[in-house]
Order: structure tokens, then C-alpha cells, then sequence
């Protein structure tokens, strides 16, 4: 009994072990980097302008070449004005704007965002202010220290975590995510989270490799990369519960998980 | 390979093992002797599996960091944030709720 369960987690242990060796790849620091950060919006007026105060001070802070594209999603709310106004205060090489008639999805937006990115890496994050801009200098030191094709922030490990949420918010998640590594085994900790910075080129990739819509498309984003053998590093983040606006748990996003979840067990 | 083909091989091999033990004619002692233990241990290994899946599940819950800080941090830098852009020149949308 015991040597079946030994054996099992000996067993586990090396495939995570092939995993982590074709992680650790060349190393190649750069310094001529430009980072493209997406900001896919909807009904954001309240969220947007502070997302792109602290981003902007964030990155003029430690100096590195940037541009906010903002995508909007046709918010009935005015968020596409007041993109327009900060667009004004902050140039129009900083804030680019690329809007849309109504809601098409995440990566669609994401591929329309990329199509004018003059950056060689793309940072994707919510404008909900529940990821802070204060982590982008890890993603990105994290990045250059192995060239890593993607780095993740993780609410799972380290330092990281969440702010706002019950008992019964980090019951279904922390189950899930256990889930999710036990059939899945796919390298990360945190598979639904949509705070990382991507190689451009690779992003592209992903994307279209990808099929599913809605926010289990992060899930499927990073088990493509491990299939594609595309390098993947981790970064903790705190995750602070959007402070405006209603956050979503319902059963709904419960069955789209698991149906992602069975999707890709069966057919990666 | 895809992870479902690779759980179905896993659990194939176990129960041919497991079912060769409790079928085979020519018994060996170990199997004579300990035939009830093989008989019912996928049971109670899923009873083990079940038990630690859930005590590492809820472990994690209540390990789960509370990142109180970040949040009262966040809502400073709010309120810095809105005091800088009305600098700016930048006009807020009055809050509806």
C-alpha cells in the first residue's frame, strides 16, 4: 500500500523534474526592451484612471520603455472618455488606444491590442486595480534573468495571495487549482490568474493555439506554452479583490473551469 | 501522450497488477496470506487518497496569505492617484453608487 503511493510520488517527482530542465534554458540579458502593457476594459471608468496613474508612475519610476494600450470593449459607462482625457495628460505615445464596437472576448482583444504594439514584450493585466502595477519590475527581472518566454504572477506561493475573499471563495479555488495540478501537472501555480508578461511572438502564438473564451483562457494559455515547450517562470502577486464594481464566483464560472479543465486533460 | 492517456495507462497497470494477485491460480504465500489486504486496498487507497487530497486542500485554505496590507496600501494610492490627475486636469465621472 504505502510502496504504491511511494512509488506513485517518485513517479510524479520526475516528470516534474523533465519539466523543470526544459525550464532553465540560455541566458541573455537585454536592455533595449520596450513593454507593451494590455489593458482590456469594460464599464473601467472608475478603475482606469487610477490603473494608469500608478502605472505610469511605476514605469517612469524604474525606467523602463513602455506603452499602455487600452482596449475598450464599447463601456456603455464613459470608460473610452476618460481614456481619451488621460490620453491627453499622459501623450499619445504612452496611452495608445484601441477601441472596439462591443464585446468580442479576451483574446481577440488581446490580438487586436498586440497589432499596433511597438514593444518586444507584452504585459497583460485587469483594470480593475486587483493586480498592482508594483509587481512589473519582478515580471520583468524575472524574465531577463533566464529569458524566460513567459513569466506568471501567482497568488499560490510565496509572499503571494488575496485580499477580500471568504472561506468559501479560497475553498472552491485552492480545490480547484489542487485539481488542476494533480490531472494537469502543468508546471505553474497559478493557472487562472491573467497578471503576466509575455515574449511578443510568443503571445501571438498562444493565442492562436488557444480555444477557449472567458477567463479559463489564461488556464489554456499556459498549458499551450508548456506543450509548445515555451519556458515559464512564476513571480508572487497579491491579488486585491476588485474595490469597485462586483467580482464573480457564481456556478457558472464553477462549470466553464471544469468543462476547460476536462477539455484539456483529455485532448493535451 | 495526452494526461488522460497517461492516468489510463497508470490505472491500467495498477489494476492488472491488482487483478493478476486476486485471480491467479498459482497463489503466492504473500498473496494466499494477504488476500483480503489486496482485495480491498484500491478502496482504501482511495479513502488515503481522498483523506490527504482534502487535509492538503484545507491546509492551503487557511495558509492562504490575507493580504490586508496591500489593500489598505491600494487605497491610499487611490486617493494619491485622484489628488494627482484633478492636477492634471483630468475630469472624474461622479460615482453613480
Amino acid at each position: 500500500m504505502v510502496y504504491i503511493i511511494t512509488f506513485l510520488q517518485i513517479g510524479i517527482f520526475i516528470l516534474n523534474l523533465f519539466q523543470w530542465s526544459n525550464m532553465s534554458k540560455q541566458k541573455e540579458v537585454d536592455n533595449s526592451n520596450k513593454y507593451s502593457i494590455l489593458l482590456p476594459t469594460y464599464n473601467e471608468v472608475q478603475n482606469l484612471p487610477i490603473i494608469i496613474y500608478l502605472l505610469v508612475k511605476q514605469m517612469n519610476q524604474s525606467n523602463y520603455e513602455y506603452e499602455i494600450i487600452v482596449i475598450d470593449d464599447g463601456s456603455p459607462d464613459g470608460t473610452l472618455e476618460a481614456a481619451e482625457q488621460l490620453q491627453k495628460i499622459y501623450g499619445k505615445d504612452k496611452i495608445i488606444l484601441r477601441p472596439r464596437e462591443k464585446k468580442l472576448g479576451l483574446g481577440t482583444a488581446y490580438i487586436h491590442g498586440i497589432q499596433h504594439a511597438t514593444g518586444n514584450f507584452i504585459i497583460i493585466m485587469d483594470a480593475d486595480l486587483s493586480h498592482h502595477p508594483k509587481f512589473i519590475p519582478a515580471f520583468i527581472e524575472k524574465q531577463q534573468s533566464k529569458n524566460y518566454d513567459v513569466v506568471s504572477g501567482t497568488r499560490y506561493i510565496g509572499e503571494g495571495g488575496v485580499f477580500g475573499w471568504d472561506f468559501k471563495r479560497k475553498l472552491v479555488s485552492r480545490g480547484a487549482n489542487f485539481l488542476t495540478q494533480l490531472l494537469l501537472r502543468p508546471g505553474a501555480s497559478d493557472l487562472t490568474g491573467s497578471f503576466r508578461l509575455y515574449k511578443k511572438d510568443v503571445l501571438e502564438k498562444l493565442i492562436n493555439s488557444c480555444v477557449s473564451k472567458g477567463y479559463v483562457f489564461q488556464m489554456e494559455m499556459i498549458i499551450r506554452a508548456r506543450q509548445c515547450n515555451y519556458t515559464v517562470a512564476e513571480v508572487p502577486i497579491t491579488f486585491v479583490d476588485r474595490v469597485y464594481g462586483e467580482s464573480k464566483l457564481g456556478g457558472s464560472e464553477i462549470i466553464q473551469f471544469a468543462r476547460a479543465l476536462l477539455y484539456l486533460f483529455a485532448t493535451t | 501522450m495526452t494526461k488522460l492517456q497517461e492516468w489510463l495507462a497508470g490505472l491500467g497497470i495498477l489494476f492488472a497488477i491488482w487483478f493478476h494477485l486476486i485471480t491467479s491460480k498459482d497463489h503466492s504465500t504473500f498473496a494466499n496470506e494477504n488476500y483480503n489486504v489486496i482485495l480491498y486496498s484500491p478502496i482504501v487507497f482511495v479513502l488515503i487518497f481522498g483523506l490527504y487530497a482534502a487535509s492538503v486542500v484545507l491546509y492551503r485554505v487557511f495558509t492562504f496569505n490575507d493580504c490586508e496590507e496591500a489593500a489598505m496600501e491600494l487605497q491610499k494610492e487611490i486617493k494619491e492617484a485622484k489628488e494627482e490627475l484633478l492636477k492634471l486636469g483630468f475630469k472624474f465621472k461622479e460615482m453613480t453608487n
